[in-house]
This record gives structure tokens, C-alpha cells and sequence, in this order.
């Protein structure tokens, strides 16, 4: 199982990023192999529209199984994640990506889809 | 011929009370169009009661992936600035409200799998009142662009109305895309204010912008009497003349409630109003010459 986190930082004490589409990084925990990898999306600060289809972009690519956020994907992003047959879970923001993991693994996160 | 956009920083600061009451005085005299651009929320048409002449539907062009011959290359999600197409897996999948009709994705795909079709985006009516011929531009409920509506707003005023001297547009607010569309064909821009803190925060904003863009201003105090004498004194440092005052006036806001004309019927006003005009007239005289 892939997990995904929209973060600040890079590792588990990095704190969860509520923005999807401007997210800092996507952290992705890799169950299996207890791996915590991440990609910079820090490139979209400059961009003033399509942040949402960008970062969905990146994800797909990423192909994670479930997807920790905060405020959830905008209109765009979001249906383009549809297409990604991922689980997103909202609710994580003010959480580290520890805390979020475990909020998730407990079930107390929002099932957004 | 003279095109003058009447533009503000600050919303609800007298763009469409400014706009409608002096097309209305020029008309008086001589064929005028006026044009309203705030496509995201026109009003001018409360305050004209002409009769309609004319309305077209207005269609932006998208790109349709059909996906047969498509290679899956990529491509158009590189050379698209604006993230409107992005591949995912093997999809490619187009954001319409993103996309800004650049035409590249389906020019450049090498199969040919993108071909442009219209999308519709609003419409426009047209409405004569003696002299006068008030264009209205509306965008459809859930469109996000308005730079494409004001575009074709212009082209089709520019062909259809060609022989009137004098256009009139009314811009929407604020210093963003929607402004600059509206702007940067202008003779001349007035940019509206209040004489507040608010006002000529905005007033500054609205200013930079238009010096940028190389316009001549010149600027018109709605509701004097209010606030302070800073844009004033702003007006004299930065050498941009005020052409008029509009005083404040509660009758002034009570025509206006009732979408009736306020120079008719309050000297004062018409008073400063009559000087704008007087501006436009000299402008439009200088450029014949």
C-alpha cells in the first residue's frame, strides 16, 4: 500500500499541507518496503491557474493507493484524480504526517470520494 | 474617434453611475456606444431602457482529444502554459474553464488527435436608445474567463459601430486580466475613485497599472465631500489631472436606487459631469486634426 500526504516538509515530522494543488511536497509512505519518499511541487508557486491539474498530474504518476490531505482538491483536481481510482481522506491539516497516519489508520480522517 | 474606458481599483466606487450618465449627456448631441465589459456582472443595462437590436451568442474555442490516432506522447501537456491538458496514464484529459484558446496543444500534436471546437461562453446584445447603442457582454453561469468574452466584445463593436466617434466602456474592477483586456486598446481611461483611504489605495494601484500600459488618465472623484483631500494631493504630486468632481449626494444615491439617469435632475452634478464630457469632446477633436 501507497500512501500519499500534500506536506510543508519532507519527512514525518513534516507538517501536513491542507493545499492540494499548491501543496509544498507529496510525501508517499510506501508500506511494503517502510519507505518515505517525497517530490518538491514547490514549482508551483509561480503558476497562477492550474495548480489542481498539475499536482494531480504529479500524484497520478506517483500512483499511490490513498491520498492524506486537508481542505481536499479543488473542481479540477479532482476530477482528475477520479481518474486515478485513488482514496482520498481529508481533515488532516494542523496534523504532522505522523499524526495523520495515524488519525488514518484509525479511521478518524474523511473519506472525500 | 476616441474609445474611453472608465475604469476604478476599488470596486463600487461609480464606474457604471459615470459610465451611464456620460453617454447619456454625450448623446445628447452626438451618436454614442456605450459598452459594458464587467462580463462577470454587467448593470449599465439597469439604467438604459433601450430597445434590443440585436444578440449573439459568443463561443470560445477548446480542444477535443479524440483519442484513435493519439500516441500518448505528451506533448500538449508540455507546451501548454496554463495546465489545461494533462496526460494521465492513458488519458488525455482538457480543463475548459483553464484553457485559454491558444490554440497550441492542437496546432502542435503530431496526430492531429486535438482538434478546436466552440464551447459557448456567454452572449452579447446590443440596444439603441435614440442616440445612444448600449452593448451588453454576460458570461454564462459557471464560466471562469472573462478575457475571451471582453475580447470578442471589442472586435465586434469595433466592426459593427465603426462610424460612431465616440465609444464609451465600462471596465470591470479592480487591476487584474479582465482590466487590462478591457484597457489596453483605450484613447483614454478615467479611472473613478472615492476620496477615502480605501479609494486611493486602489486609485494607486489602478494608476501603475494604466502607466504601464502607456495610457493617458485622468482621474474622477465620486461622492466628494467624503473621507479626505489625500487624492487630491496625490493627483498634484503624480501630475494626473482630476476632471471633475461628483459630489456626494443622497439624492444622487436615490436616482440611482431607482436606475434613473442623476444628471437630469441635479444641476451640481451635471455641473461636473459636463466638464468629463467637455474633456472627451477636446480629446476626440485633437485626434481628427
Amino acid at each position: 500500500m501507497k500512501i500519499a500526504f500534500t506536506a510543508k516538509g519532507i519527512d514525518w515530522d513534516a507538517q501536513i499541507d491542507p493545499r492540494f494543488g499548491r501543496t509544498d511536497y507529496i510525501v508517499v509512505y510506501d508500506e511494503e518496503a517502510d519507505t518515505l519518499t517525497n517530490t518538491d511541487n514547490r514549482e508551483v508557486e509561480g503558476i497562477a491557474h492550474g495548480a489542481g491539474p498539475q499536482t494531480a498530474q504529479k500524484l497520478f504518476d506517483l500512483a499511490p493507493d490513498v491520498l492524506i490531505t486537508g481542505n481536499g482538491p479543488g473542481g479540477n483536481a479532482a476530477a482528475a484524480l477520479q481518474k486515478a481510482k485513488l482514496k482520498i481522506f481529508t481533515g488532516a491539516g494542523g496534523m504532522t504526517v505522523k499524526e495523520a497516519f495515524e488519525a488514518y489508520k484509525k479511521g478518524s480522517l474523511q473519506d472525500f470520494s | 474617434m476616441s474609445d474611453v474606458v472608465i475604469a476604478s481599483g476599488k470596486g463600487g466606487t461609480g464606474k457604471t453611475t459615470l459610465s451611464t450618465n456620460l453617454a447619456t449627456l454625450l448623446a445628447e448631441e452626438d451618436p454614442v456606444v456605450l459598452v459594458d465589459l464587467d462580463v462577470e456582472e454587467p448593470n449599465s443595462g439597469l439604467f438604459i431602457n433601450g430597445t434590443e437590436i440585436a444578440r449573439e451568442i459568443k463561443y470560445k474555442m477548446i480542444p477535443r482529444w479524440e483519442s484513435d490516432a493519439c500516441t500518448l506522447c505528451g506533448l500538449c501537456q508540455q507546451v501548454c502554459n496554463f495546465h489545461s491538458i494533462i496526460k494521465l496514464g492513458k488519458e488525455i484529459m482538457v480543463f475548459p474553464q483553464l484553457c485559454h484558446s491558444c490554440f497550441a496543444c492542437s496546432e502542435l500534436c503530431p496526430t492531429n488527435c486535438l482538434p478546436m471546437v466552440p464551447m459557448r461562453m456567454g452572449q452579447t446584445t446590443h440596444f439603441k436608445l435614440g442616440n445612444l447603442v448600449f452593448v451588453e457582454s454576460r458570461l454564462d453561469i459557471g464560466q471562469e474567463q472573462a478575457v475571451p468574452l471582453i475580447a470578442q466584445t471589442k472586435e465586434c463593436v469595433k466592426k459593427k459601430y465603426s462610424s460612431i466617434g465616440f465609444k464609451i466602456y465600462d471596465a470591470p474592477p479592480g487591476t487584474s486580466c479582465p482590466v487590462i483586456e478591457a484597457a489596453k486598446d483605450a484613447d483614454f481611461i478615467i479611472l473613478v475613485t472615492e476620496p477615502t483611504p480605501f479609494g486611493l489605495n486602489d486609485l494607486r494601484l489602478a494608476v501603475e497599472t494604466m502607466r504601464e500600459l502607456s495610457k493617458p488618465i485622468g482621474i474622477v472623484i465620486n461622492r466628494h465631500g467624503i473621507g479626505n483631500d489625500e487624492v487630491d494631493a496625490y493627483c498634484a504630486v503624480e501630475n494626473i489631472p482630476v476632471l471633475a468632481r461628483l459630489p456626494n449626494d443622497r439624492r444622487a444615491a436615490q436616482l440611482y436606487s431607482r436606475g434613473e439617469r442623476i444628471y437630469t435632475q441635479l444641476p451640481e452634478f451635471k455641473k461636473e459631469l459636463e466638464k468629463v464630457a467637455l474633456h472627451i469632446r477636446s480629446l476626440s477633436e485633437g485626434g481628427r486634426q
